[in-house]
């Protein structure tokens, strides 16, 4: 369920949809020939075998394997059902589950209020034409090219608690990685710092393709800078700004690659996506409760989802 | 009217690829675990399609998880020996060490090397419970030089053997030699004595214990030690087979004992790892660690011959002091070897005291599990390591080792390390973790 096809299915389907509604149903048929429709069917069939058996076929086993104890060992046909029971122990017994919680709704917000205001404020500074605008940009946006690993590293050497720069400068004997208290917030600066140049590459993508004209009837009709960006820019931009908030949003819910690579989500920085990690993919092999997890994470996510294809088909319809 | 309406159009299909794509991949984040599970099935299909052929097979397979170089160059010279004795070529996979151990499911499920690497106690019962490892009862009745003890953790529970045992190390209190005779401190036999000691040390300036829990294991070691002294070995199997309650007032000794000794541990352990906290002992800043014999690989040269242990002193004088975590590693047959010969003919050197000889010269930070070896190449503090467990009473496997690896792993680390962050609140630790027990154990 990817919105990419949507919103290209959106945009490419109303014009035979008009021509259908002008010209009717045989004008329509002597329109595609044969290898037409051939090729439509294979167009519109092979992606959604693919999407079926690499997306939804998994996740529906999840969903199933969710409501088993399974251990990922012996013959499928083994597997015991026990109803709801992997559920009531997430949430009733299961005492990382709440921090994990706790921490993905953090990083929404932390990223949501602090890192793409900062992201797009940046974008909108180097609209401005700046010179050496394109150094900024790379220098920004060089984070998001790195891989999360290989930010966990650069970070380590930062926070070490006995080898690093920060307490190295500062004197300072903070735990940045081992203090529960500490070490989430911490983290947050290392997604927060590539979360920025990511927002920032979207945002001017954005705002180069915003019609010139616009602003100087703005200018001329005497509106400041900071107006002209709030009432005219802003609203115009819309598309881009859903893109921007969904971004965030999948971004914090799928935010697992850092904590991993500091001490597998424990200790802390538990977050959904860790625990159904160490719960699934390791020794332990929890399937069944793992499974329990990752399905509160589908969840989760289907509702963020939902909200914006709402958000968006009720924009085309308008 | 149309222009802002084609802008936002326009707009719309700015939106790069990757942007789009992620959507979907936080999906499959959520459905890689079903993933990998239907990968396991075909995996495990296409493993039964060959079963053990021919006798006179020329080449062996072995797949180890001694991925650190100087385990790793061991191994090579334990298998140069088997060919020059045998013939037999054998081709060795070695995988990072945390890796095998995390993918262990899959791999024998699917095609796993004729003879694989792996440890004593509950995860080679179970595995050979759940016919995923070959009996070897025909190689033991070839081994000689093993004590009733290996041979009996290397028993499933069906009575039969499936595991060969090659090299082992104890745990105990390490310290420095130079350090001790300088400030003049006794090794203590007694909670008391270690508590006094541990006071005097942190008048000397000195971190009395070190101490490291970033991987969530370590802790485990003190845990167990703990156990063993106050609540002695049987109760230690059946608390970690799930046959005793986390919320007796036994394991609650155990951590208010622990508890105490807290403050005498060095601060922030959470977010050290083992070997930084080996090396707070290397350089003098701390005057103890509780660790295995591989602590040390972080000692060299000079620094190696002043390193010294003792083991964990008595807490409980009906119990003793004479239990001790040695966790033994060892190689196992696979269910189903491509060539059933050739794999015994391996295990049967592996368990060789040829095979542990050419350890004993190689590696100086394990000792070797057939008595039949040739000791004298040890150093003194592996002589020193193999008398005490040789005067051990019973030695326990570890924590990990000999519990199910789903309740050590999500359950024991995170509460151990809740306990680490605040000993205050035991009781409702103990409450949730004996809570996970009951649902994990009854499935």
């Amino acid at each position: 369920m990817s919105d990419l096809p949507l919103i290209q299915a959106d945009r490419a389907v109303p014009p035979p949809a008009a021509t259908t509604a002008t010209g009717g149903r045989g004008r329509r048929l002597r329109l595609l020939s044969g290898t037409d429709r051939v090729v439509i069917t294979l167009m519109v069939l092979v992606p959604l075998l693919l999407v079926l058996a690499l997306v939804w076929l998994p996740a529906a086993a999840t969903v199933l394997l969710s409501g088993t104890d399974w251990d990922g060992i012996g013959p499928l046909g083994e597997i015991d059902w026990v109803g709801l029971k992997n559920y009531d122990d997430v949430v009733n017994n299961y005492p990382p589950f709440v921090p994990a919680v706790q921490n993905n709704l953090l990083w929404l917000a932390a990223l949501f209020v602090v890192a793409t205001p900062i992201g797009m404020f940046l974008a909108v500074l180097l609209d401005k034409e700046l010179r050496g605008s394109r150094f900024y940009q790379t220098a920004l946006y060089l984070p998001v090219v790195l891989s999360l690993a290989l930010v966990g590293f650069i970070w380590q050497l930062i926070y070490s608690r006995d080898q690093g720069l920060l307490n190295g400068v500062f004197g300072g004997d903070t735990d940045w990685y081992g203090d529960p208290n500490v070490n989430i917030w911490a983290v947050l600066v290392a997604a927060g710092w590539r979360h920025v140049g990511y927002i920032m590459l979207l945002y001017l993508a954005g705002l180069k393709g915003v019609d010139p004209s616009l602003r100087e009837a703005a200018a001329v009709d005497g509106s400041s800078e900071t107006s002209t960006f709030f009432r005219v820019v802003f609203p115009v931009m819309r598309p881009i700004n859903i893109i921007v908030l969904v971004v965030t949003v999948i971004e914090s819910l799928r935010a697992f690659d850092l904590v991993w690579v500091i001490n597998k989500g424990r200790n802390g920085l538990e977050l959904i996506s860790a625990l159904v990690t160490q719960n699934v993919v390791g020794e332990a092999s929890r399937i069944g409760f793992g499974s329990a997890l990752a399905t509160i994470m589908l969840a989760v996510s289907l509702i963020f989802i939902t909200v914006y294809l709402w958000t968006v088909m009720r924009e085309d319809k308008r | 009217m149309s222009r802002p309406r084609s802008q936002a159009e326009y707009l719309a299909r700015l939106v790069p690829p990757s942007v789009a794509g992620l959507r979907r991949r936080s999906l499959l984040a959520g459905a890689a675990g079903a993933g990998a599970l239907l990968g396991t099935g075909a995996l495990a299909g296409c493993g039964d399609s060959d079963s053990g052929s021919g006798g006179d097979a020329k080449s062996v397979t072995l797949g180890s998880n001694q991925s650190d170089p100087k385990p790793k160059d061991v191994v090579a010279k334990v298998v140069d020996g088997f060919k020059t004795s045998s013939g037999v070529t054998v081709n060795v996979n070695t995988v990072d060490h945390n890796t095998f151990q995390e993918n262990i499911n899959n791999y024998l499920q699917g095609k796993p090397d004729d003879v694989f690497t792996w440890f004593a106690g509950y995860r080679m019962r179970f595995f050979a419970a759940k016919g995923l490892a070959g009996d070897l009862s025909d190689v033991w009745g070839k081994l000689d030089g093993y004590s009733d003890a290996f041979k009996k953790a290397s028993t499933g529970d069906d009575g039969k053997q499936y595991f060969v045992p090659a090299s082992y190390y104890p745990w105990a209190v390490f310290y420095r030699k130079s350090v001790w005779q300088q400030r003049g401190y006794q090794v203590p036999t007694t909670l008391d004595q270690l508590t006094t000691l541990g006071a005097q040390m942190k008048k000397d300036g000195l971190t009395p214990i070190a101490f490291a829990d970033k991987d969530g294991w370590p802790a485990m070691g003190t845990f167990d030690i703990l156990n063993l002294r106050i609540n002695g070995y049987q109760f230690h199997v059946d608390l970690m087979a799930g046959k005793e309650a986390w919320t007796s007032d036994k394991v609650k000794k155990v951590f208010d004992t622990w508890a105490g000794l807290l403050p005498l541990h060095q601060p922030d352990a959470l977010g050290r790892t083992w070997q930084e906290a080996a090396q707070s002992l290397q350089q003098k800043k701390s005057g103890m660690y509780l660790l295995g014999l591989f602590v040390g690989q972080q000692f060299s040269g000079a620094d190696l011959e002043d390193l010294d242990f003792f083991t964990f002193p008595e807490i409980d004088s009906t119990i003793g002091a004479k239990a001790l975590d040695a966790p033994i590693d060892g190689y196992m047959m696979a269910r189903k070897p491509k060539s059933k010969d050739a794999a015994t003919k391996l295990l049967t050197y592996l368990g060789s005291k040829d095979a542990a000889n050419v350890t004993v010269k190689n590696d100086p930070s394990t000792l070797v599990a057939n008595s039949g070896a040739d000791t004298a190449g040890y150093t003194a503090l592996q002589k020193k390591a193999a008398e005490l467990v040789g005067s051990a009473t019973e030695i326990a496997q570890f924590l990990d080792r000999d519990t199910r690896p789903d309740f050590a792993s999500t359950v024991m680390i995170p509460a151990l390390q809740q306990f680490i962050k605040n000993p205050k609140d035991i009781s409702g630790m103990l409450t949730s973790v004996e809570n996970q027990k009951k649902s994990i154990f009854t499935s």
